[in-house]
């Protein structure tokens, strides 16, 4: 990572601004995206804005070439534009054709892209920005922090300092007096303005309608004063018919602000007369700037299904603690990381990827329905590729790759960390995933890992068996979670045996980009179960569970082992969760939980993995409520803890700050214990706990179901 | 529907007034101008686009009624007017929006300049959604089609909602039974 990149974080988290507005709305922007899709099958229109954004993305050229002949047909100017360079020409041409002078501009991300304000002025014009955010970003000499709020990052302060230097006059930091001066100031820069410059939310092929959807109302502005206006669109703009206008317009203010609709949305399919009957000149630059490179990538064509609504960036919990200067470039957040891959360069994207914990958190709320965790992997992997992997972690990965040494090392580690452990946790582990983590206690290396602890435990003999994939936490750092899930599924009936070949799942690996070495765990682990005569395979772990039912195939298909699908696919079949397991031998009567009396108090926490990509945040509720253990819920329960495998070492300063929050959320419900499905989830926020020095239990809930089911015997 | 058009109005702040007849609405608007202080006194006036509403009065009375008031909409007038007043062609109920066909300069000019706009609308002209509006009015039958949902609005410092930056700080609109819109 780079050292001005570490300094960029350290200076972000230092920024009160960031912790403050941007903190609050990312906490309010739930409850307000919820609130507006009231009423809305959300996933039906969802699917049908990727539908249709996904064929326009298929046929960019058709439609360019159609909406160029019906915006023609209305009298628009239509330029075709492959580089950054070409659109600056353009415009500067344009104005000297037409003596341009003054320039207004309403708010455009296309623009930005290509840092048009820059070469116009350079040209010798007066540019102006109209969006209040973008004015205040020009002044202050900045880019956007955001793709919505462009001025998120900056305080009413702030704001103030540099509308006074502009004013030449002192201004109090009152919000509604600084919003009435943007207005005097632009009002004159509107009326002299010779030419408005927009970019469009969406342009429609069949009608040669550019869609502009804004609050403050600049945009009407600026294409109603200037005697010209030219629009920039990128062709992922372009759509097909009119009616796809529909759902995107729908779902673009639901998901941008949480607004129902935009104060203002505008319609402007060819020039119109000027204010005083004169006739305006409109020409619309459809600029391509990789993306029909983009388009003809079968990973990141989906890309173009981006509605630059910035809901990925609103539910980020990274975003929220760095902000967009440095997660992201012209363009933040997860979607930022993907852009600025193909609009800048694949190592520019670098460090922003490397921000993504893989929490899936954008994937749920992307009206475009983009797999942006994937898309940052596959960036990921790309990287890892073309500079190769650090010596450190290729030194790691060798160990993993190999079972037997990996597992000695674990066992040697626990004799060696001896003197060092305190109640279960020692400070400095050495142990490969550790490092100085400020905030947390690690946890010890178990004295005897799960996989000799199971061969000990008594189990009742069974036509009908499950296999434990315990995953490294659970086997050396964490045996009793293991020992629990044996015993509440002992239970039901059930004999629990142990594949000796498993050994870690890969997702270490895979999370680096180092695909290669993933391909390796999941053959060996593929290897280990596939022959095993059971009905299912069970996992504590949710990150496992992934692996096993998703991630070993997608890897292995990745680079290029199509040989192993079968086998992947039938241990696919057969893995399980765990809370879904119990489930289903409760519902099938084969499991009773008796009702204990609640001395306890519980709360929950989500998994990423376990909720987002699994489903499962039901069945430990319902489990633990049937255990006489009704949650009580926290605030964000499915926020990320910052653990995020080997993220909370690599970017100790981001996660310690998730960790703090989610500590926090834990407490304020004042519960006993919280609950959670994952070991890493537990290796962090039993860390954080105890080295805070809270008494909140930390458990996983098969160990507050085996005792349940213990007392019953 | 039309409870959840005033409702959703509302809601995003816009003033919402029904009357049965186009006398009536003529009254409360010429109401409006004068407790709104509009006179002849430069920088107070008010600016009155062209349209079916317009169509039926008598310009010259209202003149008189209301110094400083002009029916000529230009650049020049339009910004130094206080309050602009227009049609609208249609109510879209689900998001409280008013949607019009803004081809003419003058319409525009009076809706986005002056800091409070006055958009009169026909109460029949009511549709569920922007697809319903779309059956009836759209980009193909205008080449500025424009929905106005509330007023002018900011939340770009500190996510401070702040109304009325560059477009008016209110938006009152005016339902009447009695007219007939124009498409």
């Amino acid at each position: 990572m780079d050292k001005d990149f570490r300094a960029a974080i350290a200076e972000a988290l230092e920024n009160p601004n960031l912790g403050g507005a941007l903190g609050r709305f990312s906490e309010a922007y739930r409850t307000s995206r919820a609130k507006a899709y009231e009423g809305y099958d959300f996933e039906a229109l969802r699917a049908q804005i990727a539908e249709r954004k996904g064929a326009a993305a298929g046929h960019l050229e058709e439609l360019a070439a159609a909406f160029t002949k019906s915006a023609q047909a209305r009298g628009a100017k239509v330029f075709r534009a492959s580089s950054p360079e070409a659109v600056k020409e353009y415009i500067l041409s344009l104005a000297r054709a037409k003596g341009v002078r003054g320039v207004v501009k309403s708010k455009s991300m296309a623009s930005e892209e290509i840092h048009l304000n820059r070469a116009l002025e350079e040209g010798g014009l007066r540019v102006k920005e109209t969006d209040l955010g973008e004015w205040i970003i020009q002044l202050a000499g900045q880019r956007p922090s955001h793709m919505v709020m462009p001025a998120i990052h900056l305080t009413k302060e702030q704001v103030a300092e540099l509308f006074s230097k502009e004013v030449e006059e002192r201004l109090a930091a009152d919000i509604p007096k600084l919003v009435k001066v943007a207005r005097e100031q632009l009002r004159g820069e509107f009326l002299a303005a010779d030419l408005g410059i927009t970019g469009a939310n969406i342009a429609v092929a069949e009608t040669g309608t550019l869609v502009l959807v804004t609050n403050e109302g600049n945009a009407r502005l600026t294409t109603t004063l200037p005697r010209v206006h030219v629009a920039i669109v990128g062709l992922e703009k372009l759509v097909e018919k009119l009616d796809d206008v529909v759902p995107i317009v729908t779902a673009l203010p639901k998901s941008a602000t949480g607004q129902l609709l935009t104060s203002y949305c505008t319609m402007i399919s060819g020039p119109t007369e000027g204010p005083d009957g004169e006739p305006r000149e409109l020409h619309v630059i459809l600029m391509d700037n990789r993306r029909t490179d983009m388009a003809a990538d079968p990973k990141f064509k989906q890309a173009l299904q981006c509605i630059r609504c910035a809901s990925c960036l609103n539910v980020c919990p990274v975003y929220r603690i760095v902000g967009g200067h440095v997660f992201g470039k012209t363009y933040t957040g997860g979607i930022g990381a993907i852009l600025t891959a193909w609009f800048d360069a694949l190592k520019d994207s670098d460090d922003l990827q490397s921000l993504c914990i893989q929490c899936g958190n954008c994937k749920e709320v992307c009206p475009g329905m983009i797999d942006l965790p994937e898309l940052i992997l596959e960036i990921r992997r790309r990287l890892a590729k073309e500079k190769g992997q650090p010596a450190l972690q290729k030194a790691i990965f060798s160990v993993v790759n190999n079972r037997r040494a990996f597992h000695a090392m674990l066992r040697a580690a626990s004799v060696a960390q001896a003197p060092f452990a305190k109640k279960g946790f020692i400070r400095h582990l050495p142990f490969f995933l550790s490092d100085l983590t400020e905030g947390r206690s690690l946890p010890a290396i178990a004295r005897e890992p799960l996989r000799d602890r199971i061969r000990e435990i008594k189990q009742p003999r069974s036509t009908e068996k499950a296999a434990l994939y315990a995953g490294c936490l659970i086997d050396f750092a964490y045996p009793e979670t293991g020992e629990a899930v044996v015993k509440v599924l002992n239970a039901a009936g059930v004999e629990v045996i142990f594949p000796e070949g498993q050994t870690c799942c890969g997702a270490p690996a895979r999370y680096s980009g180092a695909y290669e070495v993933a391909a390796r765990n999941a053959k060996d682990n593929l290897d280990a179960l596939v022959e095993e005569d059971v009905r299912w395979i069970v996992s504590a772990c949710p990150t496992c569970t992934v692996a096993l039912k998703h991630d070993f195939a997608a890897t292995l298909e990745s680079v290029g082992d199509a040989a192993w699908a079968e086998k992947a696919a039938k241990v696919a079949a057969k893995a399980i969760d765990f809370a879904t397991l119990v489930q289903q031998l409760v519902d099938e009567g084969r499991l009773t939980i008796d009702h204990q009396r609640a001395l306890t108090t519980v709360t929950y926490h989500d998994s990423c993995h376990l909720k987002r990509t699994l489903r499962a945040e039901q069945a430990p509720r319902a489990l633990l409520a049937k255990a006489g253990l009704p949650v009580t819920e926290m605030f964000e329960s499915d926020i990320c803890c910052g653990m995020g495998g080997s993220y909370s070492m690599k970017l100790p300063e981001i996660s310690a700050p998730m960790l703090r929050r989610k500590l926090d959320s834990i407490q304020k419900t004042g519960a006993q214990v919280v609950a959670m499905d994952c070991p890493g989830c537990m290796m962090q926020i039993r860390g954080g706990l105890h080295q805070a020095g809270a008494a909140t239990a930390v458990h996983h809930t098969a160990e507050l179901l085996a005792d349940v089911v213990e007392r019953k015997r | 529907m039309y409870e959840t058009f005033r409702s959703r109005a509302q809601a995003v702040g816009a003033e919402v007034h029904r009357f049965a007849e186009c006398s009536e609405a003529r009254r409360f608007v010429l109401d409006l101008l004068r407790s709104e202080g509009v006179s002849a006194t430069p920088g107070a006036g008010a600016v009155w686009a062209d349209g079916p509403f317009l169509a039926a009065a008598d310009r010259a009375a209202l003149a008189r009624e209301v110094p400083g008031l002009a029916f000529e909409v230009n650049r020049e007038s339009a910004a130094a007017a206080k309050v602009g007043i227009t049609d609208a062609d249609w109510m879209v109920a689900n998001t409280g929006t008013l949607a019009t066909a803004a081809d003419g300069a003058a319409g525009r000019l009076a809706a986005m300049l002056p800091a409070l706009h006055v958009a009169v609308v026909p109460a029949t002209r009511l549709v569920a959604d922007l697809g319903g509006l779309f059956q009836h009015l759209s980009p193909r039958d205008t080449r500025y089609l424009a929905l106005v949902t509330g007023p002018s609005r900011t939340a770009d410092i500190e996510r401070v909602l702040t109304i009325g930056v560059h477009g008016p700080a209110r938006l009152v609109v005016v339902v009447v039974d009695g007219l007939q819109g124009r498409c």
